[in-house]
């Protein structure tokens, strides 16, 4: 299988990989995919608490080169982003942006899951009772 | 040293250029039909076809009128399938195989299914290995044929081909067994193992492809089929068509050669094998070989790399011809039936890579495999988030995954 340039570039040089304190209040893990069908991806924000942007985004990922390409742009593109604004990230921006191929577009899903699951942990974590219980 | 290097010699091997030499003369000068009885341009090709057909004889311990040349083993395997089935409809309809054979033994049985014979998927061992006592309850008395392969092409192993010959000797089955992986590369001899009917092929023991034969037995017993390629009566009838006199001649090269090298061949490979086992096992952990080592084909390794995903290590060592059984290097997306016959489950089905060594492989090249796949394998437990939890001692089997999304 042809990858594209980008796909390549991320493969090769992936960005923001890592891990985040899972325990930090301000920040919010997503792990989305399973073993058994080939892809795992965990996606970690930390937010700002007083500008409620994301200044911090690592990823990991068990997956195809697409599947680690889609997470490391996904990190590229939450950083600086407010939580809405990150919500409006779309799979169909991820394949548009690597050219990924049709029987590549799961990996597209996955990340959007990973960052939308992310951002459900976060929010989790700031309501009232889960704040009084961290603080 | 030249890139990529090529690892993936079950899928083919590189013609041997002693082979090609042989075959030359006759696309050009020696163009001659073999079947043309009345002049010196057809006794000169039908010779170098009979040459051919001793050569292949030798390599397997057979009478050279016991080949039948066909285009490749997918035919040998059509033809030694459905001809018995069609042969011997009036004695049974039952036929005997494994549910890891290749999808030209699979598919044909699916097929004959179809047209009313009953077949026996025989599961494997976790080893990879036919269990004798199930093979030995699952006759009936309608079992017409047994068909098991004698080394299989992705784990490698090898089956016990002489036990199972014997064992349908003494019921009067007949006995066909797919060879192509296993001819040219271990001692395979027709006699000792009590074989009827194998299959072989040229492409995968450094000759041309689209050349393959079909041993089929003439003595004790004399062994028949219904042809399935009707025309001229080529080959006793069983196989017409104007025989593929360059391709047969490179195919009996390749035999001859593989009689008189193989000895010493399949000790050099092994030891090439072992080194690349050494260096995986000893400097990565968490890597599980598939299959059996001690009944395998001296060439072959297939390994699954835990916690990474084969298309991604694929991709980082895309310097190095390999395949994997992972899910998205096929167009199935599924993972490799041969695997999930062994009980592997999924999530190392995906990890997995066949490294298949052939002739013209060197030291330098081992050592450079070796190197690169760790290296790789290190760089992709770095970025996987399983490798990350099994370090932290999380259970990965004991997590309930969303994965939805993923299909």
């Amino acid at each position: 299988m042809a990858y594209s340039d980008k796909v390549l570039d991320h493969y090769n040089n992936p960005r923001n990989v890592g891990s985040l304190d899972k325990a930090d209040p301000n920040v919010g893990t997503g792990m989305v995919g399973a073993p058994e069908c080939g892809d795992v991806m965990k996606l970690q924000i930390k937010v700002n608490d007083s500008t409620g942007v994301i200044d911090d985004a690592k990823f990991k990922t068990f997956g195809c080169g697409s599947a680690i390409a889609s997470s490391s742009l996904a990190t590229e593109w939450l950083k600086g982003k407010s939580v809405d604004e990150a919500l409006a990230i779309k799979n169909t921006d991820i394949v548009n942006e690597l050219s990924l191929p049709p029987v590549k577009i799961h990996c597209s899903v996955l990340a959007e899951d990973a960052i939308k699951a992310a951002i459900a942990d976060y929010k989790k974590k700031r309501t009232p009772a889960a704040v009084e219980a961290t603080a | 040293m030249k890139t990529p290097i090529y690892f993936d010699n079950h899928a083919t091997t590189p013609m041997d250029p002693r082979v090609l030499e042989a075959m030359l003369p006759y696309f050009s000068e020696k163009f001659g039909n073999a079947a043309s009885r009345n002049h010196a341009y057809g006794w000169e090709s039908e010779q170098a076809v009979e040459t051919a057909r001793k050569q292949i004889a030798a390599l397997i311990g057979a009478n050279p009128k016991e080949i039948v040349f066909t285009s490749g083993a997918t035919e040998s395997n059509n033809l030694a399938l459905k001809g018995v089935a069609e042969m011997y409809a009036e004695r049974g309809n039952h036929i005997i195989t494994v549910a890891t054979e290749h999808k030209a033994v699979l598919d044909t049985c699916k097929k004959l299914e179809k047209h009313g014979c009953q077949v026996t998927y025989l599961p494997l061992q976790q080893d990879g290995l036919v269990d004798l006592d199930q093979l030995r309850e699952s006759f009936t008395n309608r079992t017409i044929l047994v068909s098991i392969m004698y080394a299989n092409n992705e784990i490698g192993v090898i089956q016990p081909v002489a036990e199972i010959g014997k064992m349908c000797k003494e019921r009067g089955v007949l006995f066909h067994t797919d060879g192509v992986q296993a001819v040219g590369k271990i001692p395979v001899d027709v006699q000792r193992d009590n074989i009827d009917l194998m299959s072989l092929t040229g492409h995968k023991i450094y000759g041309p492809k689209g050349v393959g034969a079909l041993y089929v037995r003439r003595r004790n017993p004399r062994v028949q089929l219904t042809a399935q390629i009707d025309g001229g009566g080529h080959e006793r009838g069983m196989r017409s068509g104007t025989l593929n006199t360059p391709g047969i001649v490179g195919f009996g090269k390749a035999a001859e050669l593989c009689h008189q090298e193989m000895a010493e061949e399949s000790v050099r490979l092994r030891e090439l094998r072992d080194r690349l086992k050494v260096r995986l096992e000893s400097e990565l952990d968490e890597v599980f070989i598939n299959g059996s080592m001690e009944h395998r084909l001296p060439h072959n390794l297939n390994m699954s790399f835990a916690y990474v995903e084969g298309e991604s290590l694929l991709m980082g060592i895309n310097d190095i011809a390999v395949s994997s059984g992972s899910a998205c290097t096929s167009a199935t997306l599924e993972p490799s039936y041969v695997l999930k016959a062994l009980g592997v489950g999924d999530d190392l089905a995906h990890t997995s890579i066949r490294f298949g060594i052939g002739r013209f492989n060197t030291v330098e090249e081992v050592d450079y495999v070796a190197n690169r796949v760790i290296e790789t394998v290190r760089k992709l437990r770095d970025l996987s988030p399983l490798y990350e939890m099994a370090k932290e001692g999380i259970d990965i089997s004991k997590i309930e995954w969303v994965a939805e999304a993923a299909h």
